[in-house]
């Protein structure tokens, strides 16, 4: 493993060892280079059958799957894994991904057969257990957000979004606004509210921030007419602040007749502290793979359940749990007013086992004290960084993550890109760059409340320690990073102007970019 | 608290260096009133122990499937995974990774996701695949998005054998009306709706085996569509039927979309799942969702980056082909192993099992009275007509242990003529006992019913 420049391992294999690497720092070859279609990894009986039920759609064409035994299907996978960065093994200061420690107790209750082993369509009388945790989650989530209704079944914030402004588009068509046809995005917002919209086929119309890089209730209402359905505000917001005129712009809002998306990816900041419904908000998803510690995964399953305010709880897409005389009830079909599914079945139940047992492991006063130290967190490294970096917001302490700009590094030939590259020769993650493109080059700090105080001391030494240097004009340190990945800097543009996305084999394997 | 590592000094420490008075000073943009002073109405943290106790106590309140007899599919199938897959994808380097917008750190899951797609192409004989959807029903729905991008055409024909869900997932995406055409269900005819395809027709979807098991006829599905300009989208939600029954690529599918969950993957109880999406060359920049693609880093050795991201919302925002951000990624890497694993020689064996059992069952069920099974073709399910109401018996069978398949009405409440149907499944994991149990079960009941 590769050590950083304070010789500290740096959680991940190195680069700078021969062409097929070795075991400690793998460079491992493609599954199709290693496996062939004879080798399998699975005992199976080989029985013969006459076919006449295929209809004559018999496969004729080849499959072309190389297989692996068991132990070089390990090996493969393990050496591979060890290519990978994790939450795991270091630091992952993500702005807005919430990068916490996943719980095992959350793997090992998602594992159980009565949750991992029970089909979506059994009868509905053998899954009593399954009902009840949906409940129980459903619970919570409103409890945590003092909101009406919620809808478990969206399987990420992106799909939490569409549900929610799905409801939010249905509540207008049944009270005859159908007619709205735009929808307010501030420029700090996430990519996925206004693709979201657009998807919709609303039009997207832009909120200007304001120079303290939080929205203007008065630019709202310059924005409001007869024609916008919603606005979509995250809060805390993008640049780690609270909205402090939240609240005006929810009466502004629903004065003008609109509804208020609110964007909760930002929700670790403030649960079990500040409740989204006592603010107006009418919608709002939660990733429970971020405030609610689920795997990433390297990409996903994510879970994105919508809480909806009275207003909006009758628009909720099916299935849903109904509490009834006689227990809890399924509700799969639409009816009323009730949007029809956005997904087959009932969406993650591998990720409510997972949250609602980080729930109860936490309880109402643990995730508090969980937004408050994250909040301390960012804060802290706010704090301790802010002599040498530029902090372009600085009205107000920092909700969950800290945000930086790269004027600290005008003149210096470093970019954000460069700096944060040199990141990962120091054995850090990455933070999130150039988001939300409301300063310039921006650099968002989340730490979470997972990291300890000599973990966030160890990270800002060593970021004091680049800016430093980048400021002494040792620029090289920065354009050639990283140079202890397994990788250098990777051509991105040769991968798009002619894509390979799948294996072919061939003679010429890449060599030196041109 | 466990998960927590400041202890109070720590803290203090803390709040001294930012030079705040307390941990609430920091929530000073918060408006009056709405920051709590007192915890939520929850219960406050416990001990590992306890929480576990809870959730087992939970988890024994459902019937899980391998306790007794087993026949649900219709859209989710129970398949043996593999130990090895899940000790794999909980190693910290997979479950704990974020998604790999940093590539020099990220090249497991790159690597992985390259393989991945290489593999789905194959399988479904396409030429390019993406990185994974969330599932099947949502893939389905993207993928009649983008066929409308790809023909500037509107209208989109659902065959009546698509899954009553994904049938739904589709009308909730796009709205109803005269442009989406929903052919009403017929288990014993031709409901494909083959000729519904006009010129203004963007895209017709057909699924096979379809919802009651049915193998269907895709090049005469793709032959209709080309002959109008439309585009044949193919949606399998049993993937491994593809060892055995011949690629929709191969039979002029242009869009084949995909329920990956039979392999790597449990039950879940619906999700997660990973959702397969694959095409031609051709229509790669109009796909939905993440793709990785092969380059070379600074020192010229082969590397992998996620690519034409123009594409994406993060890039895009509102002009993006779809506002999808996240993929199935652990998903997508259990059922990369599992197939893996299982090579072109086992998937192959696995396929010729899951068939042979589901011919088993179709004798074994002909043979009870008043039994009829209405499919000539299928892989590993079928449907059959009973002269009850299926629900009924279904919960009866299920109140001994017995889990008998799905009725149709509940997926497609309100059509009396679907009101006998009950579709079953059966896999590598059905046993000729569970099977001889099922007759047996069903014969008494429906006697007991007369």
């Amino acid at each position: 493993m590769a050590m950083n420049n304070q010789g500290r391992p740096t959680g991940i294999g190195s680069a700078g060892v021969a062409a097929n690497g070795s075991s400690l720092l793998p460079n491992e070859p493609l599954l199709f280079e290693i496996g062939d279609a004879d080798h399998s990894g699975v005992d199976l009986p080989d029985v013969e059958i006459d076919g006449s039920f295929l209809g004559g759609f018999a496969r004729k064409s080849a499959l072309d799957l190389p297989g692996l035994t068991e132990p070089e299907a390990v090996r493969h996978y393990v050496r591979l894994s060890r290519l990978n960065y994790s939450i795991d093994s270091g630091m992952y200061p993500l702005g807005s991904c919430t990068m916490k420690h996943n719980p095992r107790l959350n793997e090992k209750m998602a594992r159980l057969p009565g949750f991992a082993d029970i089909h979506p369509l059994q009868p509905v009388s053998t899954v009593s257990g399954a009902l009840s945790l949906m409940d129980q989650l459903g619970h919570w989530l409103l409890t945590l957000t003092n909101m009406e209704a919620v809808a478990l079944s969206p399987k990420a914030g992106a799909h939490g979004e569409m549900c929610g402004m799905m409801a939010i588009r249905a509540a207008q068509q049944a009270a005859g606004q159908g007619h709205r046809n735009i929808v307010l995005v501030p420029e700090s917002a996430h990519g996925t509210n206004p693709a979201t919209a657009a998807f919709l086929g609303y039009q997207v119309k832009p909120v200007p921030a304001r120079a303290d890089g939080t929205v203007d209730v008065n630019a709202v209402k310059a924005a409001l007419s007869p024609e916008v359905a919603a606005i979509m505000l995250t809060n805390p917001n993008t640049c780690g602040l609270f909205e402090p005129e939240i609240i005006e712009i929810a009466a502004a809002v629903h004065e003008a007749g609109a509804y208020f998306y609110c964007d909760g990816a930002n929700f670790n900041a403030i649960m079990g502290v500040v409740r989204p419904g006592d603010l107006g908000i009418d919608a709002m998803h939660i990733n429970l793979h971020k405030t609610f510690s689920t795997p990433h995964g390297g990409g996903g399953p994510g879970a994105g359940p919508v809480v909806l305010s009275k207003a909006l709880a009758p628009f909720a897409p099916v299935p849903f749990v109904r509490k009834g005389q006689g227990g809890l009830a399924l509700v799969e079909h639409a009816e009323g007013g009730h949007l029809g599914r956005i997904t087959a079945f009932h969406g993650q139940m591998g990720m409510y086992v997972r949250a609602l047992t980080y729930m109860l492991s936490h309880g109402a006063d643990g995730l508090a004290q969980a937004a408050k130290d994250a909040v301390l967190n960012a804060n802290y490294v706010k704090a301790r960084l802010q002599a040498v970096f530029s902090v372009p917001f600085d009205g107000q302490p920092c909700m969950h993550e800290a945000l930086f700009d790269d004027s600290f590094l005008k003149d210096t030939g470093v970019s954000t890109l460069d700096f944060a590259k040199a990141m990962i020769d120091e054995g850090y993650h990455p933070m999130t760059m150039y988001f939300p493109l409301v300063v310039h080059g921006a650099m968002l700090i989340e730490p979470t409340e997972s990291e300890s105080k000599a973990t966030l001391d160890a990270f800002c030494d060593v970021m004091l320690d680049l800016a430093t240097d980048a400021k002494a004009g040792n620029a090289a340190r920065f354009t050639s990073a990283p140079t202890r990945a397994p990788r250098r800097r990777l051509d991105e543009t040769r991968a798009a102007r002619s894509p390979i996305l799948t294996y072919t084999p061939r003679e010429d394997l890449p060599q030196a970019a041109e | 608290m466990r998960y927590l590592p400041h202890s109070a000094a720590e803290r203090a420490e803390m709040l001294a260096v930012i030079g705040a008075s307390s941990a609430e000073a920091l929530f000073a943009g918060v408006p009056e009133g709405a920051l709590l002073t007192e915890p939520v109405e929850l219960p406050f943290h416990q001990p590992e122990y306890v929480v576990e106790a809870q959730m087992k106590r939970l988890a024994s309140l459902n019937h899980a499937a391998g306790d007794g007899p087993f026949f649900i599919g219709a859209g989710a199938y129970r398949h043996h995974v593999p130990a090895s897959v899940d000790h794999l994808i909980q190693r910290s380097e997979w479950l704990t990774a974020y998604t790999p917008y940093q590539p020099e750190v990220s090249q497991g899951t790159l690597q992985m996701l390259f393989e991945f797609q290489t593999q789905v192409a194959h399988l479904t004989g396409m030429d390019v695949a993406n990185a994974s959807m969330y599932d099947g029903s949502t893939g389905t729905a993207e993928a009649v998005l983008m066929a409308r991008r790809v023909t500037k055409r509107n209208r989109i024909v659902l065959a009546g054998g698509l899954h009553p869900h994904y049938r739904d997932v589709v009308r909730t995406y796009l709205g109803d009306g005269p442009d989406l055409v929903k052919l009403a269900a017929d288990p014993t005819g031709d409901d494909l709706g083959l000729e519904e395809i006009d010129g203004n027709t963007a895209a017709i979807v057909v699924q096979t085996p379809d919802v009651f098991g049915r193998l269907q006829d895709i090049k005469a599905a793709a032959d209709a569509a080309h002959q109008k300009g439309a585009l044949l989208i193919v949606v399998v939600t049993e993937i491994i039927s593809l060892g055995l029954i011949e690629a929709p690529g191969a039979l002029g599918a242009d869009i084949v979309v995909c329920e990956g969950q039979s392999l790597g993957n449990a039950l879940n109880f619906g999700g997660p799942y990973v959702g397969l999406f694959a095409t031609r060359k051709d229509l790669v920049r109009q796909m939905p969702g993440r793709l990785c693609g092969e380059t070379v880093d600074a020192d010229g050795r082969r590397g992998f980056v996620l690519t034409l991201s123009t594409r994406e919302q993060h890039i895009r925002r509102e002009k993006a082909t779809s506002n999808i951000c996240t993929n199935a990624g652990l998903c997508a890497l259990a059922f990369s192993i599992h197939l893996s694993l299982l090579g072109e020689a086992g998937l192959k064996r696995l396929a010729r099992l899951n068939h042979l059992k589901a011919v088993k069952l179709s004798r074994m069920l002909g043979t009870v009275p008043g039994v009829e099974v209405l499919n000539t073709s299928f892989f590993n399910e079928l449907t059959i007509r009973l002269p009850v109401p299926a629900a009924p018996l279904v919960d009866l069978l299920a109140r001994a242990e017995i889990l008998a398949g799905v009725p149709v009405s509940r997926l497609d409440p309100g059509k009396p003529e679907l009101e006998n149907l009950v579709i079953l499944a059966a896999t590598e994991l059905t046993s000729d006992a569970d099977i001889e149990m099922l007759a047996s079960s069903l014969h008494a009941a429906l006697e007991g019913d007369a």
